[in-house]
């Protein structure tokens, strides 16, 4: 990486993590609402575990993984929602009249979904881990859980940085926000996969990314080193990840027709 | 290559900008801005000012016609372009959540200025501009005045040859809007930048420009300095208003007799002095011997009002026209 580039996605990140840190109405939400659907959740639904199959005994450990999800869904909305001021307000012309290199922007700007991310991740493990969840991997298994977790957010981020600058309002990027929790809940959100026993669901939810995701999460919770479900949770993360990413410098190439 | 291009200047031939589905922003114009030069652009809203700052700033680019900045073709050269010039377009494109000081540094940083100089500079605009004090409070408890002064001095952040400010004191109270004509002024005077600026005010154009382009429905109606657009009009207006209501329409008549009738506020009646101002005197006695009483007499100078007036017919104030299908928002809208 070019010193101008690095100095520009640095200084971008900077200000990405400033304006993330600044708003408590961003950071608060995205902690405060999955936890508590965790606890909604792992109350409501805790008698799941008698259900033969069931994979722990544990219902707060199983649901434990949903908030890593729906916290970065909010990412989705954090950096797409930010973008998208940047572009009514005129400030990514500001930025286009100066050398800025589109990966800068677009790297600059998922920093603070990056901090959210570690911050989110680290409290809902805590929490869980408080409230008795289990964590069979460990301390190590619990470094890749934020790890993965932070991927997950960062890959989600950049959908968000995408619909900013193809649609360029922030009510259509918060208008994802519902489609996005269709997903969480067409998956195996609330029990296992072997266990949605309604085809047409099962269908759906064995298609769906979020699914394989919520495993390699609960692999580290309650089934132990398993590095086919990370492999997969992982690899998911990054190509959604890249597939944002390309989405999201298209759509930065329209945005910007400088000349 | 021309002399004002190599010196830092801007020239600009048959500039077109069509939108999709909309009017010709700006239909075919041509200018030349000398450096060090304030050029002022004036029109009202919608006539193609904003449009042609975008396509100049090279964020929009023109349908048809050639724009040359600083030497550097608008189409062919925008990286270089970029570098060339500073802009603060027409709304103070800030982020409420940062303090001034920090939109330096992001700024500078952009702009490749080293680390060490990125501070020296951010605090040497901050202190030019007035903001000192102000620097490490967040933006958004900024007034409008500190906003447009902080968008100054973030287009002067990399030492920019060419300035393009687009309506900067548009809703600025007087005393901000004077503090930022001197800054502008000494700008052009001692730095030698050379200033495109657009406004819809008349004493803006007449206080700060050397020149001034008059732009109507994208076309340029008029250019030269104020002096030498005033001077083409050159009869001065005289405004009557007579103290009873009724006596109106005799006041117009009487005041017909001196010059073609001019634009003015509704209960009053005004005139252009085909004379000159030597004519007041006979109006006055001529409406005395009619015996309408005068409430309120004024003789203007002519002003560049008149001048829009006389080559459009219409008068800059209430000349507002729709914008154009989203000029600002084109500049980076998806096709």
């Amino acid at each position: 990486m070019s010193t101008s580039l690095r100095t520009q996605v640095g200084q971008l990140a900077h200000r990405s993590v400033l304006r993330t840190a600044r708003q408590p109405a961003q950071i608060v939400p995205a902690i405060v609402f999955p936890l508590f659907l965790l606890a909604v959740n792992s109350g409501g639904l805790k008698d799941a575990t008698n259900l033969p199959g069931f994979p722990t005994d544990s219902y707060l450990t199983f649901i434990l993984a949903v908030p890593f999800i729906q916290g970065a869904l909010f990412s989705v909305m954090n950096s797409g929602t930010d973008l998208a001021r940047d572009i009514e307000t005129g400030f990514l012309n500001r930025l286009a009249l100066t050398p800025l290199r589109g990966m800068a922007l677009l790297s600059g700007l998922l920093a603070g979904a990056f901090v959210l991310g570690v911050v989110q991740a680290v409290v809902y493990l805590a929490v869980g881990l408080i409230a008795g969840a289990e964590l069979v991997t460990g301390p190590a298994g619990g470094l890749v859980l934020i790890v993965l977790s932070v991927s997950i957010t960062v890959a989600f981020g950049t959908i968000g940085l995408f619909a900013a600058l193809r649609f360029g309002s922030g009510e259509a990027v918060q208008g994802l926000f519902p489609v996005f929790f269709v997903f969480l809940f067409l998956s195996a959100m609330a029990l296992p996969l072997d266990l949605l026993t309604t085809d047409w669901f099962h269908t759906i939810a064995s298609v769906n990314p979020v699914t394989y995701l919520l495993e390699a999460i609960r692999s580290l919770l309650f089934e132990g080193w398993d590095l086919g479900d990370l492999a997969l949770g992982f690899g998911i993360a990054a190509a959604i990840g890249a597939i944002g990413m390309l989405a999201a410098s298209a759509a930065l190439k329209t945005r910007l027709v400088r000349t | 290559m021309t002399e004002t291009q190599r010196s830092g200047g801007i020239e600009v031939e048959s500039l077109v900008r069509e939108f999709k589905n909309g009017p010709r922003a700006v239909d075919g114009i041509d200018l030349e801005v000398a450096q060090g030069e304030i050029y002022g652009f004036l029109g009202p809203n919608g006539a193609g000012k904003s449009t042609t700052v975008l396509m100049l700033t090279t964020l929009l680019p023109p349908t048809a016609g050639t724009a040359r900045v600083g030497g550097f073709d608008v189409v062919s050269e925008g990286p270089q372009v970029r570098a060339t010039i500073g802009a603060a377009l027409q709304e103070a494109a800030l982020d409420p959540l940062l303090t001034g000081r920090e939109h330096m540094r992001l700024q500078t940083a952009m702009h490749g200025l080293g680390k060490a100089e990125r501070a020296e500079r951010g605090g040497e605009l901050l202190e030019r501009v007035g903001l000192s004090d102000a620097a490490d409070r967040k933006v958004g408890g900024y007034s409008g005045g500190m906003k447009r002064r902080l968008d100054l001095a973030l287009a002067l952040a990399h030492r920019p040859r060419i300035l393009f400010l687009d309506e900067p004191t548009t809703g600025l109270d007087i005393q901000s809007r004077t503090a930022l004509w001197e800054e502008v002024s000494r700008l052009a005077a001692e730095d030698g930048v050379t200033v495109f600026l657009t406004t819809q005010y008349l004493e803006e154009a007449d206080a700060l420009a050397n020149r001034v382009g008059i732009i109507d429905h994208g076309h340029l109606v008029a250019e030269g300095t104020p002096a030498e657009l005033k001077a083409e009009i050159g009869r001065p207006t005289v405004e009557a208003i007579p103290r009873e209501e009724g006596d109106r329409e005799r006041m117009a008549a009487v005041l017909g007799r001196f010059g073609e009738q001019a634009g003015g506020s509704p209960r009053a009646v005004a005139v252009r002095l085909e004379g000159g101002e030597s004519q007041l005197a006979e109006v006055v006695r001529a409406l005395d011997s009619e015996g309408i009483a005068i409430e309120h007499l004024q003789l203007h100078a002519p002003s560049l009002d008149d001048v829009f007036l006389a080559k459009t017919g219409r008068s800059l104030e209430g000349a507002d026209e729709e914008e154009p299908e989203g000029a600002e928002a084109e500049a980076g809208a998806p096709a």
